[in-house]
């Protein structure tokens, strides 16, 4: 767990970067040395920031310049003719990242506010470290889990009867494959809500008191102090929270490439099978047998690494307005 | 609304939230259920020292992917502890403008960077020059992962270090190196080594940035450049595949597998219980 | 743990990572490709290691169109296809490569109905599943070749590879061959812009589809049908015959004259007693080796794999090579040198 800190508390005051020798060439040496060593670390995480993607663009290139943009709108992914158009993993990309946002947020906020707000302080450590287990799964068990339990409860109880009764509408129709967009959906649910929810009760428990505490002092109940004043205030923080799950699930691949049935094509039903930009790569950049196959390929990475960033980013910004900056590592 | 209506509505929100809580753990348990019913009964001793059978055959074991998970991660924590660390001390203690702030946002941006990418990247600039896969090319993807997380929260725990200690040791007549080295980050050392526990916990359950960078192999581990086998890469593979003795083995992995993960994610927390302000 | 020992044991355990493993074995051969020959090919480089116990060779399944990928950018040091690989893929290795037939094989039609009955069909009616112009178990075309099966009315969940295949590329020939509008439609490669159908990863992933999804179809390798007790259709071939895929009648496809460079697609044979879709699987070798041990170890496997390795075929429910072909493969290894001097001694 993050320790709760804010900027620039322990910047040490003495102490300045580069280092100045205090006494003797001994110790400018090793300053220098020290200073050598920790400049060249950085610039080796720059470079290699930098060299990834100029690696990404340098790859992809032939496929921009063939297709343009036209890549990003058309359907179709014909690999014997040459042709590619990244449209169905967008879209799957997009619609199955959005249902689990759909399935988890409700979940994710309503157990933060409850950690946060409204449980008594012996139920928070338990169920708080219950939730941080479940971020720390691989996703390839997710995804031997979707295998062999989730899919055949899908397709032998809920998608036969999500058909019978909602059937009329287009999102529940066709054969009852159990493997597709609903599986997928249901998997990235399942692998977001640890983070919303942590996130977000980080962003709940950084309001400051004085709200809560006005509102009950006005005689305002728990729930009404925390959706007044708690809610209201922290709505920013939630939104990027929210957008963090969704960065996550934009980018998961292995336990998606596993249940989502893997078939390049839009179509209306959750039932039928679908593919996201990070399932196209994993089953296919090892055998794409001509350069422009990978080439698009490595474009569909591109902009996977373009999405997930820019939703990331815009994540933080809306977190930090209200949590303060410095949250690192632990996302 | 009248008062009794919102005391109820207060009272009915906080069951649904405490349902939502409920709901929310329900996976890991139905999860580790699973992996536990499932793959108990798989792992045995020949599942953990024995090389794989041929196709078809019933039996062997996992041996190789495990040691070359482990031999991947050292590779990943050969590149990312030393830079992670040294960054993250450069982060907290530089008073300079420009630079933290772009080695700063550079590692959050990496951070959100979907694991693939980095294979993609390993395979362009390992692979490809080396004409083979290797578990080198593996490493750097792993490690790519490691830095960022090990940067940020080396970051936050030298900022949480008493300025006094270090003003101890400059005014004891030390170099700053040296009171950076030997006072600062011995310091910090529990929550720097909790970044790197979390760290490693992440990377060990990675597959997709090995899939073309490792490759797998069913034999022992031969050297550095050679294609290696990894844990999760062997579990995705037999959970795809249509053998059953195959999917008993990849429950059996799993288990091994998220039961590591879990340890060491545990001891990182354990570890930062002392360090962490109380809430 | 202090950082320092810390750094130590990364020091020690890296280096301890390079040294030979306990198999203490000196040499690693890395290949790659199809998943149509891999268990029969597992089964090979289990027993060369009693043959030759200086060499492993690491294989891993990746489909063909990782084979004929990886080996033409050098990143192992063999591949192995069921597509004969395209002028154009061959003109774009960096050097001359060697399609060396090592074993025969079946792509049946496999599905998972209630009762597992023996199903018959003919190239058209799978095609025209696989166009989704047959959509129910219970078509009339369907009942009709098959009118003492009880045929459920329910959708045929058509399962196909999402993985560059040369499985894909035999069964996808046979399509071609049988029907116009699939050859213009879809046409022929390793992977393909299928009208309908989920996708599996490899032999093994169609495999695994059909046998957890009531009401599949797929298409796989022999083996994997069976090893998976999974049925295999009968497929009605060109003589009118309903074929059961086996030994015999694969090995019975292969009675035709072959090209020199091995390059032949057996699909849709003409004799009589021949299941229409087999083929030869491939491994593919450049014709001069970048490097001289691992030339030889390579030459000598083909050559044991051609002989001694064939006695394992039927076992896998591969047909083993045709004696005439062994002849014809056999001057083709000997062509195979390292610096212009042929690998294998005069036998």
């Amino acid at each position: 767990m993050a320790a709760e800190s804010t900027a620039g508390a322990g910047t040490a005051d003495g102490l300045s970067f580069p280092p100045r020798a205090i006494s003797g060439r001994r110790a400018a040496l090793g300053d220098r040395v020290y200073t050598v060593l920790v400049l060249a670390s950085v610039w080796l995480v720059l470079l290699l920031a930098a060299g990834l993607v100029a690696a990404l663009i340098w790859e992809s290139w032939e496929a921009i310049r063939t297709f343009g943009f036209h890549f990003l709108v058309t359907s179709q992914w014909d690999p014997v003719a040459g042709e590619f158009g990244a449209l169905p993993f967008i879209y799957g990309t997009l619609v199955s990242s959005l249902l689990a946002l759909l399935i988890a947020v409700p979940l994710s906020l309503g157990a933060a506010i409850f950690l946060a707000e409204l449980a008594p302080s012996w139920i928070r450590p338990p169920i708080s470290f219950l939730i941080e287990m479940l971020a720390a799964v691989p996703s390839v068990v997710y995804g031997l889990w979707g295998i062999f339990v989730l899919v055949p409860w899908l397709r032998d109880w809920v998608q036969p009867g999500l058909g019978r009764t909602l059937g009329f509408l287009p999102l529940f129709q066709g054969p009852p494959y159990g493997i597709g967009m609903l599986a997928a959906g249901m998997i990235l649910s399942i692998m977001v809500v640890p983070y919303i929810t942590s996130v977000s009760r980080e962003i709940l428990l950084a309001v400051p008191g004085s709200q809560r505490e006005a509102a009950l002092g006005l005689g305002a109940t728990r729930w009404e102090a925390t959706r007044m004043a708690v809610l209201r205030y922290g709505r920013s923080g939630l939104i990027g929270a929210i957008l963090l799950g969704l960065g996550r699930a934009l980018g998961e691949t292995m336990a998606v490439t596993m249940v989502i049935g893997n078939r390049p094509e839009i179509a209306a039903s959750l039932f039928a099978p679908g593919y996201t930009m990070a399932s196209v790569l994993a089953n296919e950049f090892t055998e794409a047998t001509s350069d422009l196959y990978v080439s698009a390929l490595v474009e569909i990475g591109l902009l996977l690494l373009v999405v997930t960033v820019v939703v990331s980013g815009l994540a933080r910004l809306l977190v930090w307005s209200v949590g303060g900056p410095a949250r690192g590592g632990r996302e | 609304m009248s008062s009794a209506t919102r005391r109820f509505t207060s009272t009915a929100m906080g069951a649904l939230t405490l349902a939502a809580a409920l709901l929310v753990i329900c996976p890991l348990l139905l999860i580790f259920g699973f992996l536990l019913y499932q793959g108990a009964a798989a792992v045995n001793v020949d599942f953990f020292l024995h090389l794989p059978k041929p196709v078809g055959e019933v039996g062997g074991g996992v041996a190789n992917a495990i040691v070359g998970s482990l031999i991947m991660i050292a590779l990943a924590v050969s590149l990312g502890l030393p830079v992670g660390i040294l960054g993250g001390v450069y982060l907290a203690e530089s008073r300079d403008r420009r630079l933290p702030w772009v080695l700063r946002f550079v590692a959050d941006v990496m951070n959100g960077i979907p694991s693939i990418v980095f294979g993609i990247f390993a395979y362009t600039v390992v692979v490809i020059p080396m004409r083979r896969f290797s578990a080198l090319a593996g490493g750097l993807a792993l490690g790519l992962i490691m830095v960022p997380i090990v940067l940020r929260t080396t970051e936050e725990m030298v900022r949480l270090v008493p300025n006094a200690l270090r003003e101890a040791g400059l005014g004891l007549g030390l170099p700053q190196w040296k009171v950076s080295l030997r006072i600062v980050i011995p310091a910090a050392r529990a929550g720097i080594i909790t970044g790197v526990m979390v760290a490693v916990a992440r990377i060990a359950g990675e597959t997709a940035p090995l899939l073309f960078t490792a490759l797998g192999n069913r034999f022992w581990q031969q050297g550095l450049d050679q294609p290696i086998a990894a844990l999760p890469l062997q579990i995705y593979s037999y959970a795809i595949a249509p053998y059953d003795d195959w999917h008993r083995q990849a429950w059996a992995g799993a288990l091994v597998l998220i039961t590591l993960v879990f340890l060491a994610s545990l001891a990182a927390r354990l570890a930062t219980r002392g360090r962490a302000v109380a809430r | 743990m202090t950082k320092r020992s810390f750094l130590a044991v990364m020091l020690l355990v890296v280096p301890l990572a390079s040294l030979p493993g306990p198999a203490d074995a000196q040499l690693l051969m890395n290949g790659a490709g199809a998943t149509f020959p891999y268990p029969i090919y597992s089964k090979w480089f289990e027993e060369y290691i009693k043959v030759d116990p200086e060499v492993r060779f690491n294989y891993q399944s990746i489909g063909s169109g990782g084979g004929i990928r990886q080996i033409t950018e050098r990143t192992v040091d063999f591949g192995a296809s069921d597509g004969p690989m395209t002028d154009e893929q061959l003109k774009k290795a960096p050097a001359e490569l060697f399609h060396i037939p090592t074993v025969l094989g079946a792509v049946v039609a496999t599905y998972n109905l209630p009762g597992n009955p023996q199903l018959s069909f003919s190239g058209d009616v799978l095609a025209d599943v696989f166009l989704g112009r047959i959509t129910k178990w219970n078509d009339a075309r369907i009942k009709a070749l098959n009118p003492s099966a009880s045929l459920p009315d329910q959708p045929i969940v058509v399962v196909h590879r999402s993985d560059g295949s040369g499985t894909t590329y035999i069964w996808v020939d046979y399509l071609c061959k049988i029907s116009p509008e699939w050859e213009q439609k879809v046409g022929r490669g390793t992977s393909v812009k299928w009208p309908v159908g989920l996708g599996g990863k490899g032999n093994e992933g169609v495999a695994g589809q059909v046998k957890n999804a009531p009401g599949s179809l797929g298409y796989v390798e022999l083996a994997y049908a069976i090893t998976n007790k999974l049925p295999a259709a009968k497929i009605r071939n060109q003589a009118g015959k309903f074929i059961e895929p086996t030994i015999e009648s694969t090995t019975a496809a292969a009675a035709k004259s072959m090209p020199a460079d091995f390059r032949v697609s057996l699909t849709d044979s003409p004799g009589p007693e021949a299941y229409p879709v087999a083929s030869f699987t491939w491994l593919l070798v450049y014709k001069d080796q970048p490097n001289e041990t691992k030339g030889r170890s390579l030459v000598k496997f083909l050559w044991w794999a051609i002989h001694d390795g064939q006695k394992h075929a039927a076992a896998l429910l591969y047909a083993p090579l045709p004696a005439p072909v062994v002849k014809d493969i056999e001057a083709k290894i000997k062509q195979i040198t390292f610096s212009g001097k042929p690998l294998l001694a005069a036998q």
